[in-house]
């Protein structure tokens, strides 16, 4: 480990490698900072995962079976909240700690210390999150989305929620501007913009959409907990506020926050399909703009969640169109990729598995959105379960699948051995296959009209909810085949070349694999 | 290969499970019953078939490349990695898609909005967990709410053919009429939805938003609140009567008539057992959602009406709290007149082991509203 | 990208990040608990408080340290440039949600209750007929509005004032003229403690509350108090800027510590003239 940076701190003794538990509570690496968000992702996947088991459990058959209405709604509720602030988003932060600075040449983050808050802030979240299951009335039931005034009805898990739901904010702030600084400020000399990876491009936008967004979730929230507690009015019609004000203020966050959840698989998809095509991605150019019109976009087209409020007509049609726009940029980015594939010379190693299945089954969850954001059409469907199908297609073939393939694509680089391939397929297939039984249905059932967030439904939806079931109980175990894939790994295995893969590209795979603690403590330079 | 995968596993499920089917399954949208709806319907199969059709082209590409360009058949890759042409139309020829499919959607939603000219208008009001309809023009009033038992909910009876898509009293239209819905709620956000109409609009407390309807044929619609309103969100159905004008007119009187008997009820000096039983019926149909049929409540969310404070306590507040609520409590002033309101007050009290002994009158009630 | 010789500074292992995670902690939850009046929750937020305040002045200690210590090149100076606009640009958009709440409130959602509030019964509760601006809810006397011409438009050229010294005291940093540097800073910081007497006195004088003032109360006080919130701590860090100039950390060169309260004081200026037209005036 040569620490030429410790000659600079001796003033608080020599850092080059703290060990044992110190390691990781006061590190300043990006790649241990990086590790911990990747484990912490994973155990809210899991914990958030099981939680839809109950869900499923419960929705098997018609009648209630195992809990009762308020339990259900606070299993869905808690279900969506960590999957989105818990799994998928940390994730995404675990993997641009690891990447960022080795694809661009940096020494580490341009902030080492913010770096390490923005992960330390992420345990008491959870800590708030986790905890409000046991306090007197139990956790939050009004559903992710929180709508007032049924959270102002709500007790003190609310708090709990919102506060938990301030500080991740804060951590996803420091983060990105972390990110961005590092990116702006750290690249490699001859590194110019259109020079950067894909991957980065895509971080790059998620972390400005994060600094835009975020703080719009706060003032939300701020407003909602003075509502609670301080008597003002902002949602109650009664002292002349307006409860479809939270709506506007929360998805003018959360819009935005779904593309935050999708950008950088997109940057993962974009570089693990020209290695394993062997070929340079295609209209890298274009993915890049299309990237930049798809942020854009995103902050002018919150409203297609609230078409069943009934705005005036001039809002709901503006809304319709911008919210359809979106899918040309978007179209633009998976014509690319298959262009990639194109004439490529392709082997499908797991990482290439996933990211075809995300390209195409993100596609299936991007046609159900148009299908949403054509009003008359989202007014049959607004709150059913073809909604509930189009976000996990989007959110779990879309993010969490790009995650996966992503974590096999680097797993070599990270652990230094490679993992194991059949069971990778395994998971794979499993994955997929199971998948698809779960969330496939909910298309008809949503279609049928059943509406989401109930225990309990009309008897006609009976099959469909049981083949759901079904499936969602296997992907739930294939995922634990994940984790296993995951330990084998680390454990041991082949060793893994600098650059195992044959059509990899970009800096990380000059270095050796594991990476060493400190990469570019000197910045390469791209010709 | 994916699409190949589910439907062959899907069919083998169906297969499965047709033997305990319980009902017909649908893959579609519910056959439309008014104009606005079978629009809708029809908008969807567009945008359906396109985007099958948009799909079928780039995935039978990309699958083609994927069978031909791959290295185990020795293929080499070749190293193009631009084409602006190429790029610029596959721009272009979205946006002519959208546009295809944005006209005639713009078209229904000018449809939707139209609620002028209108034969009639229907105060819709979202409760937790019931709704309220209110016909302005006759001065019809009255609740709807879930009439599945519980025991089928809790799996001790089998379940009715129409299992949580049933209500007491369901809302009455004309057929032919233009209906003007204006709908509200008193608590919380509500969605008032009718598949076969076409119509979802939600209910929001302090504001009125409109829907209108004119349904075809006569018959029976069903629909459910569609916006998470708290416990009972999934137990709070719609359901649509439509009739023939004269069968509606008689349904008018009918309701005037049984109004006018409840009123006269309220004037006379009631007895306090009488008022007990009269209590049970409207406690179990109103109160037991929350309080519970024992009383014992759901702590700490919904109290104990058994021993409970108010229940005990002095009965004006008892009276205060059931007609202007309190926090999650709902005022029950609009929902129930003024001998529900004695009898289920009576009940509270002298029954679900209490024994405050006193009573008050419909009269009183109706003095203290 | 760095053409100079030095390594960019990597700090070495800290505790720090730790420490933040357990104040914010403990005032989350202690926040909390004495909103839902479990009372050992007040102590429990204080402890938070308590080991923020060590938080930051033990933080920012290290990093003037390291600073002054010559550890930042060129580089990390960049790298505090742009996180500081990025973390400015958050605090836009925070203020941006308030802003845009205010302007739906007025703009939309008053006329739509006029419509619905006619079966809703709320009317009678309402001062003038029907809703409409300033709607102060429940309140039966209609509150007489602060007169913009007055305290508010002091107010204002207080700050613009402050923004004009504390370029002055930059421009005597850049001549490395400490005297104009410290003169201007004590202006400054003495117009920004003015500014929130008068604030406080406002509040005292004002005829309605934040609680039960309708949507009027809620928006006026929300926005206002944030801002004071963020005078507060601009005042704070300006005072500990002077403190910083008085013991000569700054050269004419380097003083970006200097530069990034001046920006974000400058931000607070803007959002106060956005307060004064929309809030006070029209
Ligand atoms: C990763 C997250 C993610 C992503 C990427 C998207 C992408 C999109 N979403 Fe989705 N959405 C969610 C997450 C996401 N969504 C969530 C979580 C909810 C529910 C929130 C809640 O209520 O709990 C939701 C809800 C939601 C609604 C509200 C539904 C309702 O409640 O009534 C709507 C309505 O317009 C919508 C639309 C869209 C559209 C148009 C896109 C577009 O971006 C899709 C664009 C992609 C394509 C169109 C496919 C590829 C394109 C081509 C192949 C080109 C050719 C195609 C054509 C020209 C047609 N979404
Ligand atoms: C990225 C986000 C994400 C992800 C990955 C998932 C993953 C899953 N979701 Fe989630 N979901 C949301 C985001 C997500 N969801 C959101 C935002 C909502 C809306 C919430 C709201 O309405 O407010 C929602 C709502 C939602 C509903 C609707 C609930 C309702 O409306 O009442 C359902 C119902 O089936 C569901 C199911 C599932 C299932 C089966 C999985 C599976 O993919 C999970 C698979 C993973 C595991 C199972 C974990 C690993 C395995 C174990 C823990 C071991 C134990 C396993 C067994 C016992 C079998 N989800
Ligand atoms: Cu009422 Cu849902
Ligand atoms: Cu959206």
């Amino acid at each position: 480990m040569s620490t030429t940076t410790a000659t600079h701190h001796d003033d608080h003794g020599d850092h080059g490698h703290p060990t044992g538990v110190m390691r990781w509570v006061a590190s300043t690496n990006h790649k241990d900072i990086g590790t911990m968000y990747l484990w912490f992702s994973l155990f809210m996947f899991f914990f958030a995962g099981a939680m839809a088991m109950g869900i499923r459990a419960e929705l098997f058959q018609p009648g209630l079976q195992f809990m009762d209405p308020l339990a259900f709604n606070q299993l869905t509720t808690l279900h969506g909240l960590i999957m989105i602030f818990g799994a998928i988003m940390p994730a995404f932060v675990g993997f641009a700690n690891w990447m960022v600075p080795m694809m661009i040449g940096a020494p580490d983050m341009a902030f080492p210390r913010l770096n390490n808050m923005s992960f330390w802030l992420l345990i008491p979240a959870a800590i708030l999150l986790i905890a409000s299951i046991f306090v007197p009335g139990g956790p939050i039931a009004g559903g992710w989305t929180m709508y007032a005034p049924l959270s102002v009805q709500a007790g003190m898990s609310m708090d709990m929620s919102i506060l938990a739901l301030h500080i991740l904010g804060v951590s996803s702030i420091v983060g990105s501007i972390n990110i961005i600084t590092t990116i702006l400020n750290l690249r490699a000399p001859g590194m110019d913009l259109m020079k950067m990876p894909l991957f980065i491009w895509t971080w790059l936008i998620t972390a400005f959409l994060l600094i835009a967004a975020m703080p719009i979730l706060a003032g939300a929230l701020t407003m909602l907990i003075t509502d609670r507690h301080f008597g003002t009015a902002f949602f109650d019609a009664a002292g002349g506020g307006d409860p479809v004000l939270f709506q506007h203020v929360f998805w003018f966050f959360g819009h935005p926050e779904v593309y935050i959840m999708i950008l950088p698989a997109f940057g993962i998809i974009s570089t693990i399909i020209p290695t394993f095509a062997r070929k340079p991605l295609f209209g890298y150019a274009s993915m890049v703009y299309a990237t930049a019109a798809i942020a854009l976009l995103s902050f002018v087209v919150w409203a297609h969640h609230m078409f069943a409020t009934g705005m005036p007509v001039a809002g709901q049609l503006f809304f319709m169109y911008s919210t359809m726009l979106i899918s040309i940029p978007t179209g633009v980015k998976v014509f690319n990729w298959v262009a990639t594939m194109w004439r490529g010379s392709m082997t499908f190693e797991t990482p290439m598995l996933f990211s075809i299945a995300v390209v195409l089954l993100f596609t299936i969850g991007g046609f159900s959105g148009l299908v949403l954001a054509v009003l008359p059409v989202d007014i049959q469907l607004q709150d059913t379960y073809y909604v509930v199908a189009h976000f996990h297609y989007v959110l779990f073939s879309g993010a969490a699948m790009s995650i996966m393939g992503g974590v096999y694509y680097w797993l070599p680089k990270w652990t230094g051995h490679m993992y194991d391939e059949t069971l990778g397929k395994w998971h794979f297939w499993l994955t997929t296959i199971a998948f698809n039984i779960t969330f496939f249905p909910m298309h008809f059932t949503g279609l049928a009209g059943m509406p989401r967030r109930i225990p309990d439904y009309a008897l006609q939806f009976a099959e469909f909810n049981m083949i759901s079931s079904l499936g969602a109980f296997a992907l739930g175990i294939s995922q634990l085949l994940f984790l296993y894939v995951v330990v084998k790994c680390i454990r041991g295995g082949a060793k893994a070349a600098a650059s195992p893969w044959e059509g990899a590209d970009g800096l990380e795979w000059t270095v050796p694999s594991p990476a060493p603690f400190h990469t570019f403590e000197t910045p390469p330079t791209v010709k | 290969m994916n699409k190949r995968t589910i439907l062959s596993w899907g069919a083998a499920f169906l297969s499965l499970f047709a033997a305990n089917s319980h009902a017909d399954y649908a893959l579609n949208l519910k056959t439309p019953s008014t104009e606005i709806a079978s629009q809708i319907y029809d908008l969807h199969m567009l945008i359906l078939w396109v985007c099958i059709a948009i799909f079928v082209v780039v995935f039978g590409l990309m699958f083609y490349s994927i069978l031909k360009h791959r290295k185990s058949v020795g293929h080499k890759a070749s190293q193009f990695h631009e084409n602006h042409w190429l790029e610029v139309v596959w721009t272009i020829i979205p946006v002519i898609i959208l546009a295809s499919m944005a006209y005639p959607a713009t078209k229904t939603i000018l449809a939707m909005k139209d609620t002028a000219a209108a034969d009639m208008s229907i105060k819709v009001t979202g409760y937790q967990w019931k709704w309220g309809y209110d016909y302005i023009d006759q001065d019809v009033k009255f609740i709807s709410t879930l009439s599945t038992p519980q025991d089928q909910i809790h799996n001790k009876a089998e379940k009715g053919e129409n299992y949580l898509l049933e209500v007491d009293n369901p809302m009455v239209v004309p057929v032919g009429k233009k209906v003007r819905l204006l709908i509200t709620a008193e608590d919380v956000i509500h969605s008032w939805w009718i598949p076969e109409f076409g119509v979802k609009q939600d209910a929001i407390p302090g504001f009125m938003k409109e829907a209108w309807i004119r349904v075809e044929k006569p018959g029976t619609y069903r629909g459910q609140c569609a916006e998470l309103c708290g416990k009972d969100h999934g137990f709070m159905p719609i359901v649509v009567e439509a009739m023939e004008e004269a069968d509606y007119n008689a349904w008018v009187v009918a309701q005037k008539d049984a109004a006018a008997a409840a009123d006269a009820g309220a004037d006379r000096e009631w007895a306090k057992d009488e008022l007990v039983t009269a209590g049970k019926a409207v406690y179990e149909k109103n109160c037991a959602v929350c309080h519970q049929a024992t009383g014992a409540g759901l702590p700490p969310a919904f109290p104990a009406i058994t021993g409970g404070a108010v229940s005990t306590g002095p009965i004006e507040g008892h009276l205060d709290i059931i007609l202007n609520g309190k926090n999650i409590m709902p005022a029950w002033k609009a929902v129930l007149n003024d001998t529900d309101i004695a009898a289920v007050i009576a009940y509270e009290r002298n029954a679900l082991g209490n024994s405050a002994g006193d009573i008050i009158q419909p009269s009183a009630v109706k003095a203290a509203r | 990208m760095s053409q100079n010789p030095k390594q960019y500074y990597l700090p070495g292992a800290s505790l720090w990040p730790l420490i933040s995670s357990i104040a914010l902690f403990l005032m989350a939850a202690g926040f909390s608990m004495s909103l839902n009046d479990i009372a050992s929750g007040d102590y429990v937020l204080i402890a938070g408080a308590l080991v923020l305040a060590y938080l930051l002045f033990g933080w920012f200690s290290e990093v003037i340290k390291e600073s002054v210590s010559g550890f930042y090149n060129k580089q990390v100076d960049a790298s505090f440039r742009w996180s500081m606009g990025w973390f400015i640009l958050s605090e836009v958009m925070f203020f941006a949600g308030f802003f845009g709440a205010l302007f739906y409130v007025r703009n939309f959602s008053l006329d739509w209750i006029e419509a619905g509030s006619y079966f809703q019964g709320f009317v009678a509760s309402w001062p003038t007929a029907g809703p409409s601006w300033p709607l102060t809810g429940e309140a039966t006397k209609a509150i007489e509005l602060l007169d913009p011409w007055h305290l508010p438009a002091i107010n204002t050229l207080i700050l613009l004032t402050s923004g004009a010294t504390l370029t002055w005291a930059h421009w005597g940093l850049m001549k490395d003229n400490r005297k104009q540097t410290i003169i201007g800073l004590a202006l400054t910081v003495a117009l920004g403690v003015i500014f929130l007497y008068l604030q406080m006195h406002e509040y005292a004088e004002a005829t309605f509350t934040m609680a039960g003032a309708g949507i009027y109360g809620s928006t006026f006080y929300m926005l206002t108090g944030f801002h004071g919130l963020h005078v507060t701590m601009g005042t704070i860090m300006l005072a500990i800027i002077l403190f910083r100039v008085l013991k000569g950390h700054f050269s004419s060169q380097d003083h970006f510590g200097f530069e990034a309260v001046a920006w974000y004081w400058h931000f607070v200026d803007v959002v106060w003239l956005l307060l004064f037209v929309f809030v006070y005036w029209l």
